[in-house]
């Protein structure tokens, strides 16, 4: 951590769908950011600085569109600086904010990051041309189901897992108004039943393409002291990234993303994830994640994480739910998707998660991830001040 | 102390690459690998020695959505490193890692930037910035931004064609004693003044050389610096702002952004030996010169600038390159790199270096 203490003290979010064709980019990223001031009790001229993310430019087809939102961002007159590290992009969009206020530079900065995927199809997007890159098969679920099979293999998890996963997510989501997919009929059986798209994932356990923005108002700590609702308090931060391809590369459990998580608990002080987080809001686009990135980031040993689901561990009602909010797999503005677990952790330990909110929530972990599960972005919220 | 931090950082070393019209033969990995080793050999370190990483680059010129992930192959970024990017010029991410710094968490980092403008029509590409929905329809370039700017400019008495031409004369004459830069000659001014119009009233002397080419900085803090270099290159000042991106809705014969950036960065205190400017447009740099108040004790752009060599998304990083490597040299004590981003210079940052801490 930084030498000053950094507090959320301001939320907001877009209600998430396929579509939102009712406003325009700039109309999209002032919903969020407004209804982040809005909680923080300030106005735009209370704000220092401007940090934006947002995954490729190609999605929307709009070059740098930061320089075009600067308007509607208040960012006229402020410094503004525009955030891109792929699917991770949320989360380190909200890290480079904290550290403009942990180095003491600004006082009080927003953080938003948006996409608007039904501008353009993001799936072709995500499949990268020859001479690029090797042809991988189609879409992001093409790149990650190898993976995943090889994770099902090390492990001997049972089949049915994913559909554990994706069924509890889309329930959770049934109790948060703003995410993208409310299913109220979603049963075990429809997600086994549902379209085999890359085996072994099916439709159902697979993230939707929304359009959706999330911001946040972060201060120092005189500002989080002076906020009327409770702030939630950063324990701790990183980012790490290593390279796509290479002999030896572990891409079911990547060296970055346990580094990254060691390095966030050794500053929060949390020794012992599994009994210290009270609640993760984890980066799960595809259902088998969930086990994957529960050893990962050290809540199971390895090979165990699938036991965690199947006992029903990362449900709202166990001892460590997993994106109670709906997660990735209900809402997935690309670009917002890593902030938007960041917010969620902060509502959690701010209490004010509504519907989907976990009980004396004290410690919560967000997390995103990108490429080709190689860049990293967590960060641990608090209650109680560090 | 919103922009001079708490912390003393100091650029350390810079490498580029040689600045070309049309790099065919190399991507972007293989452009920019030889300056990432270069600038570590200089300081021999490799990347363990390095607390954070972070690049500059837009997908739009490469073509290929999620480029800058290859570009990390480049660097080595194996035990997993510490990284971060802006889709911006690497002046940006020289920014991002400043702070980085400033928050304890690191005492040296990587900076690197490129970019290849040939491969599209640059001018056409960077229509894809504007508004989408109001301007970006009709393709406005941004040779015809950069006009409409200079018609402003000339109309205001700000500068005249003759000034500009012999800016383009100064800069190009310049780099002659620049072995990176791309164009390294100039004719006289009154012969260039002979030539057409290319969008009035600029002519093709008045705009940048489209080019390919990459560069790299490292940073360290406090006694770090001192251990890596003798004379480092100490970051006095540095901060950035935007103005609004419409061209109706500002005065595009000033810009408040670069004087604001500079108030805050302490250019405003003056003293410069030299300024290296990233104005890609003559007219630009009496815009610039004028908004951060340097007057004529101050050598502009002795590198030749960006009219002499203008890499998207790294002739900004370039120029703090540049006023630092004179600085390091001891040919220079205190100078003042400005970047800009966007059309008719909406978004700029000033760095404010100096010899002595």
């Amino acid at each position: 951590m930084g030498k000053e203490r950094v507090a959320v003290v301001g939320v907001g979010q877009t209600k998430y769908s396929a579509t939102r064709d009712d406003v325009s980019m700039a109309g999209l990223v002032r919903e969020a950011a407004k209804r982040a001031l809005d909680d923080a009790e300030m106005t735009w001229s209370d704000i220092d600085a401007v940090v934006i993310g947002k995954a490729p430019d190609f999605f929307e087809g709009v070059m740098m569109p930061e320089l075009y939102l600067a308007d509607a961002l208040g960012a006229a007159g402020k410094p503004l600086l525009r955030v891109h590290t792929a699917g991770s992009v949320g989360g380190s969009t909200a890290l480079v904010a904290a550290s403009l206020v942990s180095s003491g530079v600004h006082r009080r900065v927003l953080t938003v990051a948006f996409e608007k995927q039904s501008e353009s199809e993001a799936m072709w997007a995500l499949t990268l041309p020859i001479p690029f890159q090797m042809p991988l098969v189609a879409g992001a679920g093409g790149y990650f189901a190898p993976h995943i099979r090889a994770y099902m293999r090390r492990s001997n998890a049972p089949d049915h897992i994913g559909i554990l996963v994706a069924l509890k997510d889309r329930q959770n989501a049934l109790k948060n108004p703003l995410a993208h997919l409310h299913e109220p009929n979603i049963s075990f059986e429809s997600v086994r039943d549902s379209l085999m798209l890359w085996d072994p994932l099916r439709y159902s356990e697979t993230c939707p393409s929304s359009d959706g923005a999330c911001a946040m108002v972060l201060t120092d700590e005189a500002g989080g002291d002076r906020a009327s609702r409770p702030p939630a308090w950063m324990l701790g931060g990183a980012m790490r990234s290593e390279p796509t391809m290479f002999a030896g590369r572990d891409q079911v459990s990547p060296q970055g993303g346990k580094d990254c998580s060691a390095d966030v608990y050794r500053q929060a002080g949390i020794t012992d994830p599994r009994r210290q987080v009270d609640v993760a809001e984890v980066y799960v686009p595809f259902s088998w994640y969930e086990p994957m990135w529960l050893e990962n980031l050290g809540f199971a040993a390895e090979g165990e994480g699938w036991k965690l689901v199947e006992e029903g561990v990362t449900q709202m009602t166990g001892d460590l739910p997993f994106n109670p909010s709906g997660g990735v797999l209900s809402s997935n503005p690309i670009g917002a998707s890593g902030m938007i677990r960041f917010a969620e952790a902060a509502l959690q330990v701010r209490g004010m998660a509504g519907d989907h909110q976990i009980d004396g929530a004290r410690t919560a972990i967000g997390h995103a991830y990108g490429g080709g599960s190689q860049f990293f972005a967590i960060w641990a919220v608090g209650s109680e001040k560090p | 102390m919103p922009t001079t931090g708490t912390r003393d950082v100091a650029v350390v070393a810079f490498a580029q690459s040689p600045h070309v019209r049309r790099l065919d033969d190399r991507n972007e990995v293989e452009l920019v690998m030889p300056v990432l080793h270069e600038v570590k050999q200089r300081l021999g370190i490799d990347q363990s020695a390095i607390d954070f990483t972070c690049s500059g680059s837009t997908d739009y010129l490469a073509g290929a959505a999620f480029s800058f992930v290859q570009a990390l192959d480049g660097v080595g970024a194996w035990p997993p490193i510490s990284e971060s990017h802006v889709e911006a010029d690497g002046a940006w991410a020289l920014y991002e890692a400043w702070v980085k710094i400033q928050t304890g968490q690191a005492d040296t980092a990587l900076v690197y930037s490129y970019g290849k403008s040939s491969p599209g029509s640059l001018r056409d590409v960077l229509s894809r910035q504007l508004d989408p929905y109001h301007q970006a329809p009709l393709w406005p370039d941004s040779i015809a931004l950069a006009a409409l700017q200079a018609r402003a400019c000339i109309d205001a008495g700000v500068t005249t064609t003759q000034e500009m031409a012999e800016i383009a004369v100064r800069s190009r004459r310049a780099a002659a004693a620049n072995p990176f830069a791309l164009l390294q000659s100039s004719a006289d001014a009154d012969v260039l003044l002979q030539e057409p119009e290319l969008a009035a009233p600029l002519r093709r002397h008045d705009c940048p050389p489209i080019t390919d080419g990459a560069a790299a900085i490292v940073l360290a803090a406090g006694d770090r610096a001192r251990e890596l270099v003798e004379r480092p290159a100490w970051i006095d000042g540095v901060d950035h702002r935007t103005d609004p991106h419409s061209i109706g809705v500002r005065d595009l014969t000033a810009s408040a952004s670069t004087r604001l950036a500079g108030e805050r960065a302490g250019a405003d205190r003056g003293g410069f030996d030299i300024a290296e400017l990233h104005a890609p447009f003559t007219h630009q740099e009496v815009i610039v010169r004028r908004a951060l108040g340097l007057n004529g004790s101050t050598d502009v752009n002795p590198s030749g600038g960006p009219l002499a060599a203008n890499p998207m998304m790294a002739a900004g990083l370039i120029r703090i390159g540049e006023a630092a490597t004179r600085i390091m040299a001891g040919d220079a004590e205190r100078a003042v790199a400005h970047a800009t981003s966007g059309p008719c210079l909406q978004q700029n940052l000033v760095c404010v270096l100096q010899g002595e801490n």
